[in-house]
């Protein structure tokens, strides 16, 4: 994880961050691009309500890469990945929380669905 | 204190009551710290776009399918370079070749303004078709176009501010500011405009593909 020495490879290394050699920083970027095409050609493919759960899945993925490499998460102490988690954790908490308490709730339409014989009252208020 | 405010500041070399490498982890930290509630203010938007697409999931798959997916996955190879471009400005601020910063920086920003360009072309087509708000067709998908135009907004401000940011860095780097013991304002430009792609990586699928 977070190491903060510096690897021996570096030999032109600064004293403040971690250098990444350019041929990495390359490599990245095909394969982000590389995975925006998957992205879309998956899309295309029917597997019903899992397409949305591979989508975020490989859209995590690129996420995962960019912070990695392109933002040196990956050779940064672990104050910061502190940082990055908690925000994470709150999402998937209110996230989790919705899927779990949606299927529990009627459709939200019958709340606020207009009574048949006050349609043409309210239709002004558009 | 008023030490520091009688003497004016040249830069964080002079910023006296810390060291450079400190004053570098505390800006990072700092930076980091805004990241993640910049990850929240979107989190909700998210989260809204869920509860939203569970009501109304065969609006929300019609109303993706209006939206030119062609253009959104061009976007988003824009963006991804442009993080590319960013990160090797931060490789070059690390080595003090400002030159490099100066040119890297300013592709980062071009990048931006592409994407914004392809944007207004994008909302413009929306609007000539009567789906803005306010317009005639918009009722027909209101809940995903709403969340479309709230989402890609807000993501649209962050380039525009990421770009204003980036030209700052820029105009340091002419003015050969940069060293490989001071390059802070390059990583927190560039780790700004890193966390605007993040979050365009998460909307292009979600409006673009699967609605």
């Amino acid at each position: 994880m977070a190491h903060n020495s510096h690897s021996s490879h570096a030999a032109d290394h600064s004293e403040l961050g971690h250098i990444i050699p350019f041929a990495v920083y390359r490599n990245v970027l095909i394969i982000l691009l590389i995975l925006t095409i998957i992205t879309v050609a998956v899309s295309r493919v029917d597997f019903g309500v899992l397409n949305i759960v591979v989508a975020m899945a490989i859209a995590s993925v690129k996420a995962g890469i960019v912070a990695a490499y392109f933002m040196h998460l990956k050779y940064e102490n672990p104050i910061i990945w502190i940082y990055v988690l908690f925000p994470i954790i709150l999402l998937f908490l209110m996230m989790g929380g919705i899927f779990v308490d949606n299927p529990t709730r009627r459709d939200p339409k019958i709340y606020y669905e207009v009574p048949a014989a006050t349609e043409n009252q309210s239709a002004t208020n558009h | 204190m008023s030490h520091a405010s009688a003497q004016p500041l040249k830069g964080p070399p002079h910023i006296h009551h810390m060291d450079s490498v400190t004053a570098y982890h505390a800006a990072k930290l700092g930076m980091w710290l805004f990241l993640a509630t910049e990850i929240l203010l979107f989190a909700v938007l998210f989260t809204a776009f869920a509860i939203y697409r569970w009501y109304n999931l065969e609006e929300f798959h019609a109303g993706s399918h209006h939206l030119n997916w062609i253009l959104g996955m061009t976007n988003t190879a824009v963006l991804l370079f442009s993080s590319f471009t960013a990160a090797l400005a931060v490789d070059a601020g690390q080595k003090g070749n400002n030159k490099a910063v100066v040119k890297l920086v300013g592709v980062t920003i071009a990048c931006g303004a592409i994407f914004l360009i392809i944007k207004y072309f994008e909302y413009s087509s929306k609007y000539h078709h009567g789906y803005f708000p306010g317009q005639a067709n918009y009722l027909e998908f209101k809940n995903f176009l709403g969340l479309y135009y709230c989402m890609t907004g807000l993501h649209a401000l962050h380039v525009i501010i990421g770009m204003g940011l980036l030209t700052w860095v820029l105009l340091k780097a002419k003015k050969d500011r940069f060293s490989h013991d001071y390059y802070t304002p390059v990583e927190i430009g560039a780790l700004y405009w890193h966390l605007v792609d993040l979050i365009w990586i998460y909307l292009f699928p979600l409006l673009y593909l699967v609605g």
